[in-house]
């Protein structure tokens, strides 16, 4: 029943995930502090681009990833002839567009932690002679704590269980793209119904276990206030 | 010799409309100037312009010699330094301590100079609880912690807003007196936004009295206060509760502060009273003295 198993896929999701994660973190700590501070007219546009992808089918998004990232276009092209890596149905291509599709994921927790943040601590802390990047690293990012968890863990979460912007991008090719949700989808076209509920099991478990914590770390520290 | 010279304009958005703020002042150094006057005239944005947490339309400010400000209304600035290279120490209402550091930490963000910190928290009365953090304090080991750290950097000039408000009668005197010592010890110049006459007449050399973006009046607590064009001995605003008669006078019985006091009144004076009337109680000589109050008396409780 179980001969099928490959642990290959789910190693492959958790890379995706890892990376995608440090992406978007590193990406959107900057972003998130100058969304949270500026009262600047362009700033709706630029959070509802980025949460774009919570609203659209991921084959929309996918579709324009594949034409986006296609060799023939402008940025396929860059990075075909000028660093050798093909963006389509490749790790680096689902990885680019596991980026844009979890990168609200992560800059609404970490934004809407910062704003929270109350506005005479920063002030506190400039008068102190502290520049913003001091204040960001030495007050805001100790505060928002359980933002900053929510949006790793959920970024990681939501990346291991994309489906459709990974398959319209990178296929099913075994050990480059096929990830766990499509080696599902995969089994089930195939009927093979015994590995598949070992795998949807496995996702399930893992999805628990991780908005778990969430909810835990949460609680914890809101306690004290 | 003056350590702050501010010739600062900000229009302001009040209650009725908006209104252009307007001071021009200076300040000598070494003393205690007590900003005062009803909410939204004003005060907090004058402190917050000294500290470069809100930037004025246009004027200039010096202090202690070093221009802080400089610009004209609707050109942009041609000195405006940020809040980090000015040499103010803010105590915020509601103290702003940071709540994931310890009491010494708060400090020492500030400046890493430990013995600096020791010494403050020593001044102020906090050693012991120096690992303690701020959600654990009461109101008043908040605020002596927000002075300490206000001072770590040496400021030229110490702006407080509404430092002792919110706490007790008790602590309240305590920290006026901490406030006097730290003024007398270090020399720093500090200016206050306070509501309190008492605590205005206690610390303050001067008090500078806003009303609408306008600086209303400028003298020493006792000018304000005492010496007016009365020959009271003493003069207390408070409420009238009740008037009851007795035998062929009255006694009003008056509310001032949290203390309750019977005055006798005559007829004369009872025609002008009734109960919910705000009054001046006074005294010439022995007997004290009832009587309306007008506006040209000045109101301590809008300070």
């Amino acid at each position: 029943m179980s001969e099928g198993f490959d642990i290959e896929p789910f190693l492959l999701s958790f890379r995706l995930a890892a990376i995608t994660t440090v992406i978007l973190f590193a990406v959107s700590l900057p972003l998130a502090w100058k969304l949270s501070q500026t009262r600047s007219v362009f700033k709706p546009f630029v959070e509802a681009c980025i949460s774009m992808p919570i609203v659209l089918p991921p084959t929309v998004l996918g579709f324009y990833l594949l034409v986006l990232l296609s060799g023939r276009s402008p940025l396929g092209m860059f990075f075909g002839e000028r660093l050798h890596i093909d963006l389509v149905f490749t790790f680096e291509g689902i990885l680019i567009a596991s980026c844009i599709y979890s990168f609200p994921f992560m800059l609404q927790p970490l934004q809407a932690g910062m704003e929270q943040v109350p506005v005479k601590l920063l002030e506190a802390s400039y008068t102190l002679g502290k520049s913003k990047l001091q204040t960001l690293l030495h007050v805001i990012l100790p505060n928002i704590k359980p933002s900053m968890l929510t949006g790793l863990i959920i970024t990681f979460a939501h990346t291991v269980g994309e489906f459709g912007v990974v398959l319209m991008v990178g296929g099913s090719i075994q050990g480059e793209t096929r990830v766990a949700s499509i080696a599902i989808y995969e089994l089930v076209e195939r009927m093979e119904y015994g590995t598949a509920h070992i795998y949807a099991a496995i996702l399930i478990a893992f999805s628990f276990a991780v908005l778990m914590t969430v909810y835990l770390l949460n609680h914890r520290y809101k306690i004290p206030g | 010799m003056n350590m702050v010279f501010a010739s600062l304009k900000k229009k302001l958005e009040g209650a009725d409309g908006a209104f252009m703020l307007e001071t021009e002042v200076e300040i000598a150094g070494g003393g205690i100037t007590a900003i005062a006057g009803p909410s939204g005239s004003g005060k907090t944005t004058f402190l917050r312009m000294l500290s470069g947490l809100t930037s004025p339309d246009g004027g200039s400010l010096e202090v202690d010699g070093e221009t802080w400000f400089r610009g004209e209304i609707g050109k942009t600035p041609q000195v405006n330094m940020k809040p980090q290279q000015r040499k103010a120490g803010v105590v915020f209402q509601g103290y702003a301590l940071f709540p994931h550091m310890s009491v010494l930490g708060n400090l020492l963000y500030a400046s890493r100079d430990r013995d600096m910190a020791e010494k403050l928290l020593q001044m102020v009365g906090l050693r012991q609880l120096r690992h303690a953090r701020p959600a654990n304090l009461s109101g008043g080991q908040k605020q002596r912690v927000a002075l300490a750290r206000a001072l770590m950097q040496q400021p030229r000039i110490l702006l407080l807003d509404e430092p002792l408000s919110a706490l007790d009668e008790r602590m309240k005197v305590l920290l006026q007196d901490k406030l006097l010592e730290i003024n007398r010890d270090l020399g720093v110049t500090i200016l206050l936004v306070t509501h309190d006459s008492s605590e205005m007449y206690r610390l303050c050399d001067r008090v500078l009295l806003f009303e609408k973006g306008r600086i209303a009046a400028d003298a020493s607590p006792r000018k304000l206060f005492v010496e007016r064009e009365t020959t009271q001995k003493f003069a207390f605003k408070g409420e009238i509760l009740e008037i009851r008669a007795v035998d062929a006078v009255y006694i009003a019985v008056v509310a001032i502060g949290n203390n309750l006091v019977e005055v006798v009144i005559d007829s004369d004076e009872k025609e002008d009273l009734q109960a919910g009337d705000s009054v001046i109680v006074g005294t010439k000589a022995f007997n004290p003295t009832v009587r309306k109050f007008a506006a040209k008396d000045f109101d301590v409780s809008r300070l």
